[in-house]
């Protein structure tokens, strides 16, 4: 049953990695989303002390 | 009601409007994701032609609309900062740009996957691809353009010329199948008002497809954020948000 399911029909090598590529850029934007807020903060936290000593 | 949609162009309030939304869309998208990924794959009967290869379709329709949905938000939002010279429509371009190339290529990869094992090919200079192959390389152009330039305001404007022009891309794809002789598929989802599939097999295509563009709107309002906080760094207002 699992193993049926895992081959998709002898379709696995072209059903898994598109899924794969899916989820992973689902996670990528969600982890350079994070990243670009963080940076953004860290400069405006960086002008804030910059403008005031 | 007309109060509230200008204070859409004041970034302070969009700042603080979309922060405390981000979670709530993304468990949203979560949900629907998952339970798109897990009927779409388990419990979907295989395709009478294409088998089980037809599940490529949960990450490939999606993703191909994402990038559609993603430039025509780009090129909206660029035009708005252009016409009423709203600085937050370039932040919203800007935003939309990393997402929207990340799922053309997603759209293109997927398609190359799925049309192997059914085509006989990865690529063929099909309309439907080859429209899709113009769409990512006008997303390296415009955040490109952005980034060429020293002046930043010129680097959002000439971006956002760009992405208006590039616009027209859009219903070229999406019609592609339609004005021209395609390997690629005709409609399946929606068509003349009715689907040519089966509830068990277009509900977790719906879902798949109502994640994504949640997941898009999440992903965009973080970015913005940054887009934001970075463009008015020097701005009161900022001095205020990131002291609390």
């Amino acid at each position: 049953m699992m193993q049926a399911f895992w081959a998709m029909g002898g379709y696995a090598r072209y059903v898994w990695p598109c899924i794969g590529s899916a989820l992973a850029t689902l996670a990528w934007n969600l982890w350079a989303a994070q990243r670009a807020y963080r940076q953004a903060l860290a400069g405006a936290r960086r002008a804030l002390a910059m403008a005031n000593p | 009601m007309w109060t509230w949609f200008y204070r859409l162009a004041s970034p302070p309030y969009v700042y603080g409007f979309v922060g405390p939304a981000i979670p709530w869309l993304l468990a949203a998208a979560a949900c629907l994701i998952g339970y798109g990924l897990v009927a779409g794959l388990v419990f979907a009967p295989p395709d009478y032609q294409q088998g089980d290869a037809f599940r490529i379709i949960y990450v490939h329709a999606p993703s191909a609309w994402l990038s559609l949905c993603a430039y025509t938000t780009m090129a909206v939002a660029g035009a708005i900062g252009l016409v009423w010279r709203i600085k937050i429509g370039f932040a919203v371009a800007a935003a939309a740009a990393p997402i929207g190339a990340s799922f053309t290529l997603v759209a293109l990869v997927t398609g190359a996957l799925w049309g192997r094992p059914m085509w006989g090919t990865y690529w063929a200079w099909d309309p439907r691809l080859t429209s899709e192959l113009i769409l990512l390389f006008l997303y390296f152009g415009v955040m490109s353009l952005r980034r060429a330039l020293d002046d930043a305001a010129r680097g959002d404007r000439a971006a956002a010329l760009l992405a208006i022009v590039g616009v027209v891309n859009v219903p070229i794809i999406h019609f592609s199948v339609q004005w021209w002789n395609s390997l690629h598929q005709g409609a399946t989802v929606m068509k003349f008002g009715k689907s040519q599939m089966p509830g068990s097999m277009l509900l977790p295509l719906l879902a798949m497809l109502c994640g994504f563009m949640i997941f898009f709107v999440a992903v965009l309002c973080q970015r913005l954020r940054a887009e934001l906080l970075m463009r008015e760094r020097l701005a009161v207002w900022v001095r205020e948000a990131i002291r609390t």
